[in-house]
């Protein structure tokens, strides 16, 4: 946020390596919580709530996949998938033994980090372009398998209904009551990314990241790290599949689609690859994204097409902003929004003085 | 021939003619590696474009399919000559994985914006050569196969020809091999690497024609490319003549698996067989049949 650093000097590693790097970043956290936790939830409407809930959900994913593709440089094209195994473990938990969501919300997590080693075993072997194939191999596969599975899919149209999480008797019906079951999630996963990537690991990743070679000099163990990094990447996807599920109220493998992977992908480039306000940058840009097409293409696109092809225009359209949108940040701002958001903060710092 | 025999005689066939139809595609794949080392995500996505070229100019009424198939040549060549610019050249010297991403980008766009402007529902792509089936031996291919398999192995012959004895060839091998030497050989390094992103989109233009006459044209027929994936990872990477054996294997496997594991399993071990077998080669020989031994382990 907008705060200066001048007068603090930091004599110690622990004082570096602060969850807070200034007394002032407390305030910050503190206003912030009063806005997210008191004024938005009384003060928004429902419709807008649930779009924050999907931009909640959408972070948990980000952060998890910028964890294996910005910090540890390992790319994946396979989080789609592994959204799906954390979505419907948790269903099949939860309408079959009829578990609670603290429950099934660990065990999709788990589960989706067990075959996301799996699928990632191939980066002990191979890596950029071979490790990317691969990953896709895994996406298309672990499509396949819950789409022919009945065990696994419910039968019919591969779906799974779910109802709603509840807590002491509390039912997550409503949008308003959802939002703080995923705004607490959200922040959750904020804080543990934070807590990652200042630690040993943390550290080891963007090692493995920078260089592979001298990290294994150093005494990293590099298999260890990045079977790690798929394990927690996948981790948070698992849990974000989950969240999904239980938003929407329904498991279906075509929410996770190969689609879906990219999507991801999208949000991490957009956002600033290795940094978690880039992840949350880019779950918001992304998410908000079709909804402001959407509303454009209404307003403008009746003019030139009919309501029947709406729908396929503006899918079509969103996809291709994103695919738009990918090479540009690739091409001219590689670290994304978060660069931006560094500019403008940097220059307010010294403001009003140039330097 | 005992039925059985005939019967594995059949799927063998048609997975052949078919394996040839992707190694057509897989071939625009292997020339961008080899030349300039970056990974086409979006080749599905040229095969789609340039399908939706085709049909699109043949609906003005009376034009041949000549001019039409001369038209999408001369789109796709564009098409390739401007991505390499435009995109591709920013992004020399970036990691792989950064090309890997725009790649995908370029699927992206390609797959959302192609609809809009050349058309969403599906068009048939007639060509004119008959719907009677050609009978070999037991087994029978619809003739779209035979012409699929036809103009494949036509390619392969050409482009063989191309880099063992053209000037351009030789020179684009000399760049393939080690960039720095063959710039200082007075190669235009940068000049071949816009002809194998032109040359991509050739192969891709008749990939285009087969393939949309076989399937239709819209915008699935982009997900003939994640087909590519196995074959060139088995033939290697950066071998043409892999990408041949590559797409044989593949297709043959595919076919296979559908004739005799489908009845068990209820359907689609087409869509399957091929993954689970590109993940073996991948853990076993990731450089694939005839690809380079160089890869970097760590």
């Amino acid at each position: 946020m907008f705060h200066r650093e001048s007068g603090v000097f930091k004599t110690t590693y622990s004082a570096d390596m602060a969850l807070y790097p200034l007394p002032i970043a407390k305030w910050t956290v503190v206003v912030l919580a009063a806005i997210f936790v008191v004024i938005i939830p009384l003060a928004v409407h429902e419709y807008y709530l649930s779009i924050l809930n999907l931009i909640f959900i959408a972070i948990v994913g980000a952060l998890g996949l910028n964890i294996l593709v910005g910090y540890t440089g390992q790319i994946s094209i396979g989080h789609g998938a592994f959204m799906s195994v954390g979505a419907y473990t948790a269903a099949n938990l939860a309408v079959r033994l009829g578990l609670p969501f603290w429950i099934t919300l660990p065990a999709g997590g788990l589960m989706a980090a067990l075959i996301g080693v799996i699928v990632g075993m191939p980066s002990l072997r191979i890596k950029g372009l071979y490790l990317a194939i691969a990953t896709l191999a895994g996406q298309l596969i672990i499509e396949w398998t819950i789409n022919h599975v009945p065990a696994i899919s419910g039968g019919a149209q591969a779906s799974i209904e779910v109802g709603r999480p509840s807590l002491f008797g509390v039912s997550f019906n409503t949008q308003g009551h959802l939002y703080f079951f995923l705004l607490f999630f959200a922040v959750l996963a904020i804080v543990a990314t934070l807590n990652l990537v200042r630690s040993r690991v943390g550290r080891a990743f963007v090692a493995v990241r920078d260089q592979d070679i001298a990290a294994e000099i150093i005494g990293i163990n590099i298999y260890r790290y990045k079977l790690l990094a798929f394990a927690i990447s996948s981790f948070y996807a698992g849990v974000c599949g989950v969240l999904y599920t239980y938003y929407f109220g329904i498991a279906n493998y075509e929410q996770f689609q190969l689609i879906v992977s990219i999507d991801y992908l999208a949000m991490i480039i957009i956002g600033g690859l290795g940094s978690v306000l880039g992840s949350i940058f880019g779950a918001i840009f992304v998410t908000l994204l079709p909804i402001a097409i959407r509303i454009f293409m209404e307003d403008v696109g009746s003019l030139f097409f009919t309501q029947a092809e709406m729908a396929n225009v503006i899918s079509g359209l969103r996809l291709g902003v994103f695919g738009g949108l990918i090479i540009f940040f690739l091409i001219v701002e590689p670290e994304g929004l978060n660069r931006l958001w560094r500019n403008i903060r940097s220059y307010f710092r010294v403001w009003p003085f140039s330097y | 021939m005992s039925e059985d025999l005939e019967f594995a005689f059949a799927l063998v066939l048609s997975g052949a003619s078919i394996g040839l139809m992707y190694s057509l595609i897989a071939l625009g794949f292997v020339l961008v590696y080899k030349a300039t080392d970056a990974i086409n995500f979006a080749q599905g996505e040229f095969v789609m474009l340039a399908g939706m070229i085709v049909v699109s100019v043949l609906g003005f009424a009376g034009v041949p399919l000549v001019v039409a198939i001369i038209v999408v040549l001369a789109a796709m060549i564009g098409f390739g000559f401007g991505l390499e610019r435009v995109v591709l050249r920013p992004l020399l010297g970036r990691p792989v994985v950064a090309v890997i991403m725009a790649t995908i980008g370029i699927a992206a766009m390609l797959r959302g914006l192609g609809p809009i402007t050349l058309g969403i529902e599906t068009r048939a792509l007639p060509l004119p050569i008959g719907d009677e089936p050609i009978v070999i031996g037991p087994a029978s291919l619809p003739p779209i196969q035979v012409l699929g398999a036809v103009v494949a192995v036509v390619f392969f012959v050409a482009f063989s020809w191309f880099f063992k004895k053209s000037r351009m060839g030789v020179a684009m091998r000399a760049v393939a091999d080690n960039q720095q030497v063959a710039q200082a050989m007075g190669i235009n390094v940068e000049r071949y690497f816009a002809i194998a992103w032109a040359m991509a989109g050739i192969v891709s233009a008749m990939g285009g024609i087969v393939w949309g006459s076989m399937l239709g044209v819209d915008v699935q027929l982009a997900l003939v490319g994640l087909k590519v994936f196995p074959v060139v990872i088995l033939g290697g990477l950066d071998s043409i003549g892999g990408a041949l054996v590559g797409g044989l294997i593949i297709g043959v496997v595919e076919s296979l698996a559908a004739g005799y594991l489908d009845p068990y399993v209820g359907g689609g071990t087409k869509d399957f067989a091929p993954y689970v077998l590109m993940i073996l080669v991948l853990m076993v020989r990731p450089y694939g049949i005839f690809g380079r031994r160089q890869i970097e382990r760590v």
